[in-house]
């Protein structure tokens, strides 16, 4: 059992102007089920990190006050326990128990008693292995189910959990809640950041709305702060339920094909597949994990060399080129025709700044200074980057890396753009502005793949849907 | 890349061993045997190696892949050594044009080649027969290793298969940008520089990520950390160490014995 209590509460990163989080006063009592919401920017990370006590007090300025039953939460870590966002770097050890083990190792727990104690914690969460299995050898939703076994082992008052399922496809996200929901007693705390709040909401009975900057704005039972702020919060990019999305079907019928695969595949990652791709179109491609989507969109966008079967390039696409696969263009003449927006943003990041990031493109397919400053300017604006155009890329927000990475890929003005997984993780606000560039591409002519498990973007925007089945259950 | 993860028989007598003690016997051996110049010393040495592989559970099949390219790296050398080292004293075995091959020279050069596979063959062994989870046990055990220096090691071990996905993940999002160096070598080591770079920058990032997660369940908390997985350092363990020691100062006394012995000091 854990209470939190937060006066005036504030935070400030070291080197940075503007605080993270700011005049929170808030206190959550033993047993309670928390909902932090808030649009992109509100400090609900930073708030959680100073609960698990994880901002070191050199680390940045500190206002106010935070408690963990009265304590400061670097003296209360025992009674914290916290999962984050990416599970590949939260798995310590190579087997599964271990890495339940490692915690209760931490704290000093006899040696007798830890693996009852992880065995117990894995059934708790439901997980369906032996614990010699290799940490490797999960996939996202169950390494998250890990996650949170070895920081229930731990025995929390309080458990934190910071967008637990941001980076899991439908099925994983549904494994780590359903082990959430069955792993909580009435003895813990929670303490949950999520942006879906539809998914969210059976797990608690208050929320909280942060407003950047400005403290606590609402704080209740869900019925009532979504009854008084669901539709303020919904603009400002929340997933509140019944607040419908836009919808972009297309506006004409598909122009000329782009691109055509026959019997393209990548053994053993992908089965051979037929496809075309079209101009004036968005076309989704669904599918489980494993069937190989990923490797399709590299495939297609000229990154990896095929294995099997052919991709070719029409007139439409590459002009006189259509003799050489794309995969054999350079790279130039590859940013100018198919534009390629990776599922991890920060892979796509080459310079230091915003500004050159969205300059480099036209600059190596040859465009004059002038019009690379003009687009770099329009993207800027179109995106609403402006303001960071400074800024090093790797210090920009979810939302942020994700619109700069589609702008990336735009600048070049490519005929073709591939997206793969572009929704993950984003908020309402992004997730609409995102809808609405795609489908003003398409309408302007461009092709647009997208490779994706979110059913509501699909429903939103896709003119055409391809499903991928895993390449081992194909004869 | 010598491949490092595990592929004994793990219940095989000596593969069963303290990680520690094999550690230490594999030091010991390697050690001793450089003292020698001489290639009587190694070849019997290397034979003493490959009989006791069945005790460690690894089949010669198996050791031959692992090992293959420090093979390829001998055979590189032994050639090198044969046609081009400056000694040429001895018999003269063979010789075309420019190339001549003496005695001398391929005395030395199989010494050297022997003596680096006898010395690494044992490292070799031991990584194909440990686990890397035990062997950072048993050094904070057995050897009284700082766990915050062995555990963070073993974490940060389990994240190095990720760097070839993620540079490879990197070079084709460089050429999605446009950015390639074409057929000019100048643009494809500074491309090779920033990717590189590129990947440090994110390793550091991920490794961050791990210590904040491992630091949560209380790495840092200072508390005396209690073992989930006991390794034990038994009578057994001690005789394996001065068994290598033994069987090393055999390889050397044989040398001796047949008058072939050049300490490598003096």
């Amino acid at each position: 059992m854990a209470g939190v209590r937060l006066v005036g509460f504030g935070w400030r990163h070291a080197g940075r102007r503007a605080w993270a989080v700011r005049g929170v006063d808030l206190r959550i009592d033993h047993g309670e089920r928390v909902l932090l919401l808030g649009p992109s920017g509100a400090g609900k990370s930073t708030l959680l990190a100073a609960l698990a006590g994880l901002l070191p007090a050199d680390s940045g300025e500190q206002e106010g006050t935070v408690e963990i039953d009265g304590l400061d939460p670097a003296k209360a870590r025992e009674r914290v326990g916290t999962v984050f966002q990416d599970p590949q770097s939260q798995l310590v050890m190579a087997r599964c128990g271990d890495d339940v083990a490692f915690g209760l190792e931490n704290r000093g727990v006899p040696g007798d008693e830890i693996w009852p104690r992880v065995d117990e914690a894995l059934r708790r969460v439901g997980f369906p292995y032996h614990r010699d299995r290799p940490t490797a050898a999960l996939s996202g939703g169950e390494q998250q189910r890990l996650a949170l076994a070895g920081v229930l082992a731990l025995r929390p008052g309080l458990l934190l959990l910071d967008e637990p399922t941001a980076n899991l496809d439908p099925a994983g996200a549904d494994l780590v809640r359903t082990a959430v929901a069955g792993a909580l007693d009435p003895d813990t705390t929670l303490v949950l950041v999520e942006h879906r709040v539809a998914d969210a909401l059976p797990l608690v009975d208050r929320v909280v709305v942060l407003t950047p900057g400005g403290g606590v704005r609402a704080d209740g039972t869900p019925e009532a702060v979504f009854a008084a702020h669901g539709a303020a919060l919904a603009a400002e990019g929340v997933w509140v339920p019944g607040h419908p999305t836009v919808t972009r079907p297309a506006a004409g019928p598909p122009g000329a094909e782009l691109l055509t695969a026959d019997r393209l595949g990548l053994p053993p990652r992908l089965a051979p597949t037929d496809l075309a791709v079209r101009a004036g179109e968005a076309l989704a491609v669904l599918g489980p994990n494993g069937a190989g989507k990923s490797t399709l969109a590299l495939l297609l966008g000229g990154l990896l060399r095929p294995g099997a079967g052919r991709l070719t390039a029409t007139a439409a696409l590459a002009g006189g080129d259509t003799r050489t696969p794309p995969h054999r263009w350079r790279a130039p003449a590859l940013a100018g025709r198919i534009g390629s927006v990776f599922q991890d943003p920060e892979h796509q990041f080459v310079t230091r700044t915003v500004r050159d990031e969205l300059a480099l493109g036209p600059r190596r397919t040859g465009r004059p200074e002038p019009a690379v400053r003009a687009t770099v300017d329009e993207l800027l604006d179109r995106l609403r980057l402006t303001r960071l155009a400074g800024a090093n890329p790797y210090t920009l927000s979810g939302g942020e890396a994700r619109r700069l990475s589609v702008a990336t890929a735009l600048a070049t003005a490519p005929r073709l753009l591939i997206c793969d997984e572009p929704t993950f993780g984003q908020d309402r606000r992004t997730w609409g502005e995102l809808v609405d560039l795609f489908a003003d591409l398409r309408d302007a002519g461009h092709g647009v793949v997208t490779v994706t498990h979110d059913g509501d973007f699909v429903a939103a925007l896709a003119d055409r849907t391809v499903t991928l089945r895993p390449a081992r259950e194909q004869p | 890349m010598i491949g490092l993860e595990p592929v004994a028989t793990p219940g095989a007598p000596l593969a069963r061993r303290n990680p520690v003690a094999k550690l230490a016997a594999g030091l010991v051996f390697s050690f001793l045997l450089v003292a020698s110049l001489d290639p009587v010393a190694p070849a019997v040495a290397i034979a003493i190696e490959l009989a006791l592989l069945p005790l460690f559970g690894i089949r010669y099949r198996v050791l031959a892949r692992r090992a293959l390219p420090l093979l390829a790296g001998a055979v590189g050398i032994l050639v090198t050594l044969v046609l081009f080292a400056a000694d040429r004293s001895g018999r003269v075995l063979w010789a075309a044009g420019p190339l001549l091959v003496t005695s001398g020279v391929l005395v030395t050069a199989l010494g050297l080649v022997l003596r680096m596979l006898a010395v690494a063959l044992p490292g070799v062994i031991v990584f194909a027969t440990t686990d890397p989870t035990d062997l950072a046990d048993a050094l904070v055990q057995n050897a009284k290793a700082p766990a915050r220096f062995a555990i963070g090691a073993l974490a940060a071990f389990r994240l190095v298969p990720l760097l070839g996905q993620e540079w490879q993940m990197l070079t084709m999002a460089r050429r999605a940008r446009g950015v390639d160096a074409g057929r000019n070598p100048l643009a494809r080591l500074r491309l090779f520089a920033a990717t590189a770079f590129a990947l440090l920058v994110g390793a550091i990032r991920r490794g961050t990520r791990l210590a904040v997660a491992m630091d949560a369940r209380g790495f840092d908390a200072g508390t005396p950390r209690t073992v989930a997985r006991r390794q034990v350092f038994r009578p057994a363990d001690w005789l394996l160490v001065a068994g290598a020691a033994a069987l090393a100062g055999g390889a050397l006394a044989v040398s001796v014995a047949l008058g072939t012995f050049r300490p490598l000091i003096g």
